[in-house]
């Protein structure tokens, strides 16, 4: 599971790598988003991939039933998906505004503040 | 009474989250905006004011306690970053009183900036590394709208490589910080400051150091990440290009050293060495780069790198000197690069144009805004009395104390060429005829005192600094102590409990 | 483009979703479901009248406009945190009420916190929305 896990976040990486090369920004943005899936992956990956109990607290009881899965990266992925969203909503709104503007999606016509 | 401490993000908060319930009315808005920062000004002075005396700061949020809930924690160097974000947070709010148009403010100029400070106070204030992430995202999303807000032509084409670079800069901070908690298994700084000692795994240790780096590296425009910077900090109108120019990259630079200094100390002989090596390469590329510019923000802008170079370098020498330098630096250039800034957009405002080539004969005209140019352009290069001297002076000789001779050539030259592009802007803008006589583009006097009292402002602190260096420097000096040892930093934060 | 399938489905749909998005902010509490969930869902209740009958027509239905909305929920979730200042604890602890209320459970202040995650979301997606289905 591990090896498999482990072969899907080197891929989405190289698919956002790829995607962020490309010359038109509807692809840089696609590309980065890309990039968020793989690092959330990563952190996934990071609490272990075991089937283990809820870390929830039933009634009656003092503490999670042993073992239980560690609830924090999943927080954080959480976390950090809520802010992609933000953000991509945001990129959308600013690619599209950059084509209206500039006229054009090809990053390497959009020069004009480089020298 | 550590609810203070809660302060520089609850401020920028109310004030942003009021102005928004305020939109249509412009006047109100700027009312606020500055009495907000004024009193965000005062928190973070009396906040410093408690960490010098009484030493490290720390509110358990929601009385979680620590390493289990989110800690704030404020050391003197958080609290001299929190007092210079209120410093620029009043002055651009008075100076885009004139600088920003009704159709910005409208849009909501000063409720983004004030989110971008509460961004920015939380990236100062926190000690749990996943907070740092958050509040990261607060301060770019934030910038992200203000650099593109009006909407020009330039600024869009500025705006996506701004995005894009930060946007991949988060991501891999997030990764390293997801990475580090599982080797250790926490993320409050001090907690896992402690549990990285015991980490056996020395490459894995390195592999996140060196990510880590690369996330702040990026947003700090260190080299061989820095192109984002001059391409996009010239765009937005002066007072947006000068909060981003004075605070933004700083606090890049502030993570560096938190991280450095706390988190990542095992190994120097390797992570230092090689942010010698960066800090070099980045003061030589900024400063060439500046060199053949011929725009006035975009020569500032390159400056802005080459000046990051220095703070990097008393990070990387890492002596209780050199990180007091750093930390004296950022104090000083914070307060110059800004105030430069603000000069340019007067000049524009004057004349009309950002233009080296088309400017010319401003001394002639105005004598008072030639003087206000010199004060900052000469601390920057470092002149003695001023405070850019002494910032240098104290990096320079802690690298010759640990006889680092060829970094020490180098700042030394690069301190050479500062002065050779701050005469270039003086003798352009100021001294040569003007190519043509009346203003280029569009221009005008309306409201030009509110753009003059920001600049006059940070002129004087500049001067104050430089002729007041001791108490400064003793100031910079105890947070040096309080970074170069991180066990009361630790101590601070995890009480007994480790 | 205006289809009588989609506004007339519209119709039926958006009240449904307002509930729905209500029900998922106070499940929220023990079980899944919370602020942001709510806030999605009555957003796209939102978004999707937006799309079947126009933006105008939209904003008219909110009567609000969106970043006053962000606006008042920044200003809800500080004010959630004040409590416990003045009960002198830590910034943002959570502060309870002793009675619980008949079929919601026992409100307290990560309620009100939740409430402003609510105004937030549903904020900062219309605006969004509403600025991309605008120009």
């Amino acid at each position: 599971m591990q090896v498999v896990f482990a072969a899907i976040i080197g891929m989405l990486y190289a698919g956002a790598v790829y995607m962020m090369l490309r010359r038109s920004i509807v692809k840089l943005i696609i590309g980065l988003a890309l990039f968020g899936h793989a690092t959330n992956l990563l952190i996934f990956a990071v609490a272990r991939l075991v089937r283990y109990n809820p870390a929830i607290v039933q009634k009656g009881d003092s503490a999670p039933i042993e073992p239980f899965a560690d609830p924090v990266p999943q927080a954080l992925i959480l976390t950090a998906i809520v802010i992609g969203f933000g953000v991509q909503a945001f990129s959308i709104v600013l690619i599209k505004r950059v084509y209206q503007t500039v006229g054009t999606d090809d990053l390497d016509q959009i020069r004009g503040t480089d020298s | 009474m550590t609810s203070i401490v809660s302060l520089p993000i609850v401020i920028p908060l109310a004030t942003a989250a009021g102005m928004l319930l305020v939109r249509r009315n412009i006047l109100l808005q700027r009312v606020i905006g500055v009495v907000g920062s004024a009193a965000l000004l005062a928190a973070a002075i009396k906040l410093l004011y408690v960490c010098y005396t009484e030493g490290i700061q720390v509110l358990q949020l929601g009385t979680w306690p620590a390493p289990f809930g989110i800690s704030l924690v404020c050391d003197v160097f958080s609290g001299i970053m929190l007092v210079l974000a209120g410093i620029m947070s009043l002055t651009t709010s008075l100076y885009a009183v004139a600088d920003i148009e009704r159709r910005r403010t409208a849009f909501g100029f000063y409720s983004l900036l004030h989110i971008l400070m509460m961004g920015i106070c939380g990236a100062f204030l926190t000690g749990d590394l996943f907070n740092l992430y958050v509040w990261f995202e607060v301060m770019l999303i934030a910038s992200f709208v203000l650099i593109a807000l009006g909407g020009e032509k330039p600024q869009m084409e500025g705006a996506i490589k701004y995005v894009a670079l930060n946007l991949i800069a988060s991501m891999i901070l997030v990764a390293a910080v997801g990475l580090v908690y599982g080797l250790t298994g926490s993320l409050n700084m001090a907690d896992v400051a402690v549990h990285l000692r015991d980490v056996r795994q020395e490459g894995v240790v390195l592999g996140i150091a060196i990510l880590f780096m690369a996330a702040f590296g990026i947003k700090a425009a260190v080299f061989p990440v820095f192109f984002w910077l001059p391409a996009s900090y010239h765009t937005p109108p002066a007072a947006i290009s000068a909060v981003f120019a004075g605070l933004l990259t700083k606090v890049g630079v502030y993570a560096l050293i938190r991280t450095f200094t706390l988190i990542f100390t095992e190994n120097p002989q390797l992570t230092h060495a090689a942010l010698v090596v960066i800090a070099a390469a980045t003061m030589l590329s900024g400063v060439l780069g500046a060199a053949v510019q011929m725009d006035f923000r975009r020569v500032l802008s390159f400056h802005i790198i080459s000046q990051i170079g220095y703070m990097v370098l008393g990070l990387a020498l890492f002596t209780p000197l050199a990180i007091a330098g750093a930390v004296f630096y950022i104090l000083h250039h914070i307060i110059v690069k800004a105030n430069l800034f603000f000069v340019s957009g007067v000049v524009h405002r004057l004349r009309g144009t950002y233009d080296l080539k088309k400017l010319g004969g401003l001394y002639a005209t105005h004598v008072w805004l030639g003087v206000l140019f010199m004060i900052p352009a000469m601390s920057l290069a470092g002149i003695p009395p001023l405070s850019g001297f002494w910032a240098k002076l104290a990096i320079i000789r802690s690298g010759l104390e640990i006889e680092a001779y060829w970094v020490v050539g180098v700042a030394l030259f690069v301190g050479l060429l500062t002065l050779y592009s701050m005469t270039k802007i003086w003798a352009e803008a100021f001294w040569k005829e003007p190519a043509s006589p009346g203003p280029i583009g569009y221009a005008s006097t309306s409201g030009l005192g509110w753009m003059v009292v920001p600049i006059v402002l940070l002129a004087a602190i500049t001067v104050a600094i430089g002729l007041g260096a001791e108490p400064a420097f003793e100031v910079a000096t105890k947070a040096g102590q309080e970074l170069v040892n991180p066990q009361i930093y630790i101590d601070a934060v995890l009480g007994g409990r480790q | 483009m205006k289809s009588i399938i989609l506004s007339s489905a519209t119709r039926l749909l958006m009240p449904l979703m307002l509930l729905f998005s209500l029900f998922a902010f106070f499940r929220g509490h023990n079980e899944p479901g919370g602020g942001f969930i709510g806030g999605l869902i009555a957003a796209s209740a939102f978004s999707l009248y937006a799309v079947a009958e126009g933006v105008e027509q939209a904003r008219r239905v909110l009567r609000i406009d969106p970043r006053t909305l962000l606006g008042i929920g920044l200003l809800v979730g500080l004010i959630s945190g004040l409590p416990s200042v003045f009960k002198s604890k830590a910034f943002m602890t959570g502060v309870w009420m002793e009675q619980t209320i008949p079929g919601l459970g026992k409100a307290g202040t990560p309620l009100l916190f939740d409430l402003g995650v609510f105004l937030v979301v549903v904020g900062f997606v219309l605006t969004v929305v509403f600025s991309l289905a605008e120009s």
